[in-house]
C-alpha cells in the first residue's frame, strides 16, 4: 500500500545510502568523489520530498557544482602517480566498522524508542501551495538578519584565509629558494 | 507512510557511514568527504524536523539552519583545502599519518 512518494523516497534513500557506501568504503578515491556526488544529489532527492524545493536547488549547486569540483580538483593535484589504484588507503577498517555499528544501533534504537512531541502520532503536514523562496527570504531578512551578516562575513574570512594559507606558502618557497 | 522516523534513520546511516569516512581513511580528502558527509546528514536532520513539526515560532527555522550549514561547509571546504594544499606542496603527500608540520 504505497504510493508514489513513498517509492520515492525509498529510492532516493537507498541511492544515498549506497553512494555513502561506496564512499566509505572505496579503495579508489575517484571513486569516492563521483559517488559522493551521486550521494548529495540523493539527498537534495530527499529534500525535494520533504518540500524544501529552495534547499535542494542550493544542495545541487553548491555541493554539486562548487564542493565537488573543488574536491576533485584536491584530489586529482595531490593524487600520487605511484599507487593510482590505491589511492584511499583505510586504516583500522574493522575498528571503524566497530565503532560505526556500535554508533549506528545506538542512534537507531534512540530513534525508534523516543516518542516525538510528547508521544502524539507526527502526521505530515501540507507544505506551502508554492515554493519556499518566500518564506525563507522573509525568514532571512526578518529575525535572522544578524546570523545572515555573520554567515557572510565568515564566506569573506574563510575566501582571505584560503587565499593567505597558499600564498603564504609560495612565498616561504621563495625565501627558502633565494 | 513515511513518516519522521524514516528520515530520522537515513540521516543515522549517512551519519555513520560518514563517521566510518573519517577514522577508517589515511588521505586527508577522503577524511575531508566524511565530514561532508556528517554535515548533509545534520542537514537533513533539520529538514525533517522543519516538515514534521513546523510553526514554531517561524515555519522556516529548520530550512534556515539547512542553510547556514550549506554556508558553513563550503567555507570549511575551502579552508581545508587549502591546507591540504599548503601541506602537500611541503610533503608531497596527502596521508594524514605523515601530517605534523606546516612549515619546512
Amino acid at each position: 500500500m504505497s504510493s508514489p512518494a513513498d517509492l520515492l523516497f525509498y529510492l532516493f534513500a537507498a541511492i544515498t545510502i549506497a553512494s555513502a557506501a561506496v564512499v566509505a568504503l572505496g579503495r579508489n578515491i575517484l571513486h569516492s568523489v563521483f559517488f559522493l556526488l551521486v550521494a548529495f544529489t540523493g539527498v537534495a532527492g530527499l529534500f525535494v520530498l520533504l518540500h524544501a524545493d529552495f534547499l535542494a536547488a542550493v544542495q545541487v549547486i553548491v555541493y554539486v557544482g562548487g564542493i565537488l569540483v573543488l574536491i576533485l580538483f584536491a584530489v586529482m593535484m595531490t593524487r600520487k602517480v605511484r599507487t593510482p589504484e590505491v589511492s584511499n588507503e583505510a586504516v583500522g577498517l574493522w575498528r571503524g566498522l566497530l565503532l560505526g555499528a556500535t554508533a549506528l544501533v545506538l542512534l537507531v534504537r534512540l530513534i525508534l524508542n523516543s516518542s516525538w512531541f510528547g508521544g502524539r502520532p507526527v502526521a505530515g503536514v501540507p507544505g506551502p501551495e508554492l515554493t519556499t523562496v518566500d518564506g525563507l527570504g522573509q525568514s532571512l531578512l526578518g529575525g535572522y538578519l544578524f546570523p545572515f551578516e555573520v554567515a557572510s562575513v565568515v564566506l569573506l574570512a574563510a575566501l582571505v584565509a584560503a587565499a593567505v594559507l597558499v600564498r603564504k606558502e609560495a612565498r616561504g618557497l621563495d625565501e627558502s629558494a633565494d | 507512510m513515511i513518516g519522521l522516523t524514516h528520515y530520522l534513520v537515513v540521516a543515522a546511516v549517512l551519519f555513520v557511514l560518514g563517521l566510518l569516512t573519517v577514522v577508517s581513511r589515511r588521505n586527508t580528502i577522503a577524511i575531508l568527504m566524511g565530514v561532508e558527509l556528517m554535515l548533509n546528514a545534520g542537514s537533513l536532520n533539520f529538514v525533517a524536523f522543519n516538515r514534521f513539526a513546523p510553526g514554531f515560532p517561524s515555519a522556516f527555522d529548520g530550512q534556515i539552519f539547512s542553510l547556514f550549514i550549506i554556508v558553513l561547509a563550503a567555507a570549511e571546504a575551502a579552508v581545508a583545502l587549502a591546507i591540504i594544499f599548503a601541506f602537500y606542496k611541503i610533503n608531497r603527500t596527502v596521508d594524514a599519518d605523515a601530517a605534523n608540520s606546516l612549515m619546512h
